[in-house]
């Protein structure tokens, strides 16, 4: 019991902790987000053009 | 080594070898954190004067340092992007700027948490290390902003390098203001081994569990900021049509 009142501490302790689990996935789920909504937009475009159709340039 | 970094830096090439990377950052850097919190929760004994509020430090401290270590990243990447033109090193510059952005406001909010007990306050607006943190956390709210408001993207690169070149000054002011300026904040202890060991391991393991996750998460930002920049490019169409023609 007393690892999780942290001698009147708990409060403040498992906060911060909660706290950085929170920003570690918020990072992550943001990454993962942003790399389906990119890749969506360019399947959107490809099909919205044709395969044929839609420009590359370089490489 | 030179041909692996000029390899490296291709963004095709970079974005297929990142994700084979990302496990090999997440897993072993998740591991480490579980236990370096583990150990520093429930194994490291209590400080003599803190009590057992002094633990928020297994949090705080890899929070803090990886703020500044993102935006040495950051400003890093956006002078080589600046000399050297190369590509990459402004996807990373741009995706860093929010892993930074949160690391800070991480490292803000649990060394207010931390003061509230030990301080006595919140927040202190006379101390020279919060209040640099703090500017560093608008720098990089500055830095997010401006490459928002230009459209173009080569022209958003060159404007917000030249903010973060001009934003690293506070990196250095972060570090030494305990030393320069009377500062509620202690000074520096994990480097002068002023820590107990059973208390230090903890901590070590941690840095190292957040530097690795942190590796993990800009490699995903990196590569989806790459995608972004090259959607325009035959090999993104082509890497497109082929996992769609695999798909069906």
């Amino acid at each position: 019991m007393s690892a999780f009142t942290m001698g009147s501490y708990g409060g403040y302790v498992w906060s911060c902790f909660a706290m950085a689990a929170v920003v570690l996935i918020i990072c992550d789920w943001r990454a993962r987000v942003r790399q389906r909504q990119v890749y969506r937009d360019i399947e959107v475009r490809i099909k919205a053009l044709g395969p044929d159709n839609a420009p590359g340039e370089g490489q | 080594m030179w041909n692996f970094i000029h390899r490296l830096a291709s963004p095709p090439h970079f974005y297929r070898i990142a994700p084979r990377i990302v496990p090999w950052l997440a897993v072993p850097g998740l591991l480490l954190i579980g236990y370096g919190c583990y150990a520093g929760l429930f194994v490291a004994p209590p400080d003599y004067q803190q009590g057992d509020a002094f633990r928020i430090i297994y949090v705080h401290v890899p929070a803090a340092y990886l703020s500044m270590m993102t935006y040495m990243i950051m400003a890093v990447s956006a002078a080589i992007g600046l000399i050297w033109r190369i590509k990459l090193s402004h996807a990373v510059a741009a995706a860093a700027a929010p892993l930074g952005a949160w690391f800070t406001f991480l490292a803000l909010a649990t060394g207010s948490i931390w003061g509230r007990p030990m301080w006595g306050t919140w927040w202190e607006w006379g101390d020279p290390r919060l209040t640099s943190e703090l500017i560093m956390l608008f720098v990089y709210f500055g830095y997010m902003a401006l490459r928002a408001a230009i459209d173009d993207t080569v022209k958003a690169d060159k404007a917000s390098a030249v903010l973060a070149l001009v934003g690293a000054v506070n990196v250095p002011i972060i570090h030494y203001s305990v030393y320069w300026w009377t500062s509620l904040h202690q000074g520096e202890t994990v480097m002068k081994g002023k820590m107990d060991t059973d208390m230090l391991v903890p901590l070590l393991i941690n840095i190292l569990g957040f530097t690795l996750v942190f590796g993990a998460l800009l490699l995903r930002r990196v590569r989806a900021e790459v995608l972004f920049r090259e959607r325009r490019t035959r090999w993104v169409r082509d890497m497109v049509l082929s996992a769609a023609g695999r798909g069906t």
